[in-house]
């Protein structure tokens, strides 16, 4: 065990996954000599060599795009795209080529594939360096969407998405790269993919969170339990696509009372699912209508930043507000 | 590589009789641009490591790409810059008051504090259009406007800046095919500064310069020394006077060299090796210009240090003025999203003005950005 932060935990991931398999490689904007805007791939090209680990011209387009042929073609290719916001060149070959590959084949082709990229706020980048475009790709048959939220699940997580015969967006909270530390096994493990983690038990109110808002709902968890006693069951999703149906119901069956939080805006994001997904299958153990702490629908701003985030402020009002329905 | 058009040599001479099309004023206007320039990015980066502003993109080294270029725009002109073109909006009279505003991200930048440093957008006195930071996403905006002008019969033209790392980008393929197809009154500049980031020309593309790639699109393209003033300038005068006659786009590409990291956060020692840099240092395009005034009897020492010092104290009372600024109010959140605020966006307001009376404001956070 070490203990890392979560960059730290990815680039392990990375060099761990490259140690055991050859046909592992990394490459993307800036991922080689440089390590990576955030450091993600910091030493792979020396270790590895510029074969497995390589800067690419700058184009999302064909960084995915070969990302695909090299995956149908025998490689495990974990493409970089440097922040979320960029990906959107490479928007067609994701959503029609990587995630309906197999499909269309009838299985003869895949693309084993995953694509890394730092996503949401926390780093005055404005419009276009802290957005959580999540919802467009969880909506995306065939593509699987992860996102870890401390050390431990980052490297495990990492290492089953590249051992997964499916394409998956690996989304990491890059407000967290080097805000939390934790133990972190040394070599392979893997965190399977599609189970959520409880963060913490309670009979209450149940919060359901993922990457960066985790720590948040974390620490209104704390000031709800303090100011008034009341015990949030935290759940962290980590696998958004495919999500575990049951444990949600099953977490939210404990408590009757919900609220979900994202820092995507609101209007169809991910918390639409996991209350229409409560509503269809257990409204009769609710006491109080679902409530969504989300960012606002509007583009990300910069100077005001922290007034668009959800904090620690909004969760405990939402908390309050279902307990006190 | 191509041939690449030099006009004033490394002492400062230029051909005998080469007439720049610049009056005296004109040519020292280049020259205390350069000079802003400069300034501004010394004040920026001490504002950044102060932690006053979050970040900033370092000019130094592409002045004359800059300057010389926007020497040769209209006012009636539009600009479709990058985010390291700071010279093209000073040299137009772009107030660096405004630009602070938007470097400190306050109630009276332009943009109302919603995007990061350096993302300017100014309509006065010159169109200079609203930055995005997707790369290449600009060029067919260009091509657009340019189509627009031409329809109405305008002799407006479009001046389009981007890196190398640029021309891989989606935009640059489909707005130089649209540009060519259309004979669209644009010019493309590819400021070829050496690296994207981190990433070496050389690793950008495998063809023999950038402007090369013009060919395939049917357009015509020229290579110009960067670093020399005169020489962008000559390169883009006959590409707008042949987009004002109707004849179509240019590529450009100016050779010059970024003297320094990306941006004010990234350390350029990781992957740039020092020679280079001493190459470029020999090749300033400020001291450039400055032996070419000299020679021309426009320069001495106290010229320098009066324009230096104005200059520098333009910047910096410009950096005062905008730190003292107000923050933009929390309704410009949600304002701008569309023309009229839809009820849900309203909504979302007025719960966070409840919020801020209930529960009191949000406290700061203290994230840095990376690069
Ligand atoms: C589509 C897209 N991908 C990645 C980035 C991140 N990024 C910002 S600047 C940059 C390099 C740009 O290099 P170049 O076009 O040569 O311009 P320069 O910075 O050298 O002036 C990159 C990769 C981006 N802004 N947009």
């Amino acid at each position: 065990m070490a203990n890392m932060t979560l960059i730290q935990a990815v680039n392990d991931g990375l060099k761990t996954a490259m140690r055991g398999d050859e046909s592992i490689l990394c490459f993307g904007e800036d991922v080689g000599p440089k390590g990576g805007v955030f450091l993600a791939t910091e030493g792979l090209t020396t270790e590895f060599g510029k074969e497995r680990c390589f800067d690419t011209p700058l184009s999302e387009d064909g960084i995915i795009g070969t990302a695909i042929g090299m995956a149908m073609n025998g490689l495990r290719p974990v493409a970089e795209i440097q922040f979320q916001d960029f990906i959107f060149p490479a928007f067609d070959q994701i959503v029609s080529e990587a995630a309906k590959l197999r499909y269309r084949s009838g299985g003869q082709y895949t693309a084993p594939m995953v694509i890394r990229t730092p996503y949401g706020g926390g780093i005055r980048g404005g419009l276009y360096h802290s957005q959580s475009g999540e919802a467009y790709f969880a909506h995306t048959a065939g593509l699987k969407v992860v996102i870890p939220s401390t050390p431990h699940d980052a490297k495990g997580l990492l290492l089953a998405s590249i051992q997964d015969p499916d394409p998956v967006l690996f989304m990491e909270p890059k407000a967290l790269y080097r805000a939390v530390k934790g133990e972190v096994p040394e070599g392979e493990y893997t965190v399977d993919l599609s189970t959520l983690r409880t963060v913490r038990e309670g009979r209450d109110v149940t919060i359901y969170c993922y990457g960066a808002m985790v720590p948040v709902v974390e620490k209104a968890a704390a000031q709800a339990k303090e100011q008034r006693d009341i015990d949030c069951l935290v759940v962290d999703l980590r696998t958004l696509m495919p999500l575990d149906e049951e444990g949600v119901l099953e977490a939210a069956k404990q408590t009757g009372r919900v609220v979900v939080v994202h820092e995507a805006p609101r209007f169809c994001g991910y918390g639409a699912e996991i209350s229409a997904l409560i509503a269809e299958n257990c409204i009769e153990y609710m006491e109080a209508p679902v409530k969504r702490v989300t960012g606002f629908d509007t583009p990300f701003p910069n100077t005001l930043e922290h007034h668009y985030l959800p904090d620690d402020r909004r969760v405990l009002d939402a908390i309050e507000a279902v307990y006190d329905f | 590589m191509t041939d690449m058009l030099t006009v004033i040599r490394p002492d400062g001479a230029t051909k005998k009789g080469y007439d720049a099309g610049l009056s005296d004023d004109g040519l020292l206007h280049c020259y205390r641009t350069m000079l802003l320039v400069r300034s501004f990015d010394e004040i920026c980066l001490k504002l950044q490591r102060a932690g006053r502003i979050g970040f900033s993109i370092p000019n130094r080294g592409i002045e004359a790409t800059q300057v010389g270029a926007a020497s040769a725009m209209r006012k009636t002109d539009w600009i479709f810059p990058s985010y390291r073109d700071f010279g093209m909006a000073l040299y137009h009279g772009i107030s660096p008051v405004d630009m602070m505003h938007n470097m400190f991200g306050n109630a009276e930048d332009s943009a109302k504090g919603r995007q990061m440093p350096v993302h300017f957008s100014f309509t006065e006195p010159i169109h200079f259009y609203s930055i995005s930071s997707p790369i290449g996403t600009h060029l067919p905006h260009a091509v657009g406007a340019a189509y627009a002008s031409k329809l109405r019969g305008e002799d407006t033209v479009h001046l389009v800046s981007f890196g190398d790392g640029g021309t891989s980008s989606l935009g640059f393929h489909s707005g130089m095919n649209f540009a060519a197809v259309w004979k669209a009154p644009v010019v493309f500049l590819c400021q070829n500064n050496g690296y994207a980031i981190s990433c070496p020309s050389d690793e950008q593309t495998a063809s023999d310069g950038y402007a090369v790639k013009a060919e395939a699109y049917g357009m015509p393209h020229a290579t110009v020394d960067g670093n020399d003033l005169f020489a962008v300038r000559q390169a883009v005068s006959e590409a707008t006077e042949r987009a004002r006659k109707g004849e179509g786009p240019t590529l450009i590409e100016a050779v010059t060299f970024r003297m320094g990291g990306h941006s004010t956060s990234d350390d350029p020692s990781r992957y740039v090796p020092k020679e280079l840099f001493d190459e470029w240092e020999k090749k300033d395009p400020v001291e450039r210009f400055r032996r070419f005034l000299e020679k021309k009897g426009l320069w001495n020492q106290t010229v320098e240090d009066t324009m230096r010092k104005e200059t520098l104290a333009e910047i910096d009372s410009a950096a005062k003025i905008a730190e003292k600024t107000d923050k933009p109010g929390l309704e410009t959140i949600f304002s701008d999203v569309f023309a009229e605020v839809p009820g849900h966006i309203r909504r979302q307001g007025e719960f966070l003005f409840d919020l801020v009376k209930r529960r009191g404001e949000a406290s700061a956070g203290g994230g840095e950005f990376p690069l």
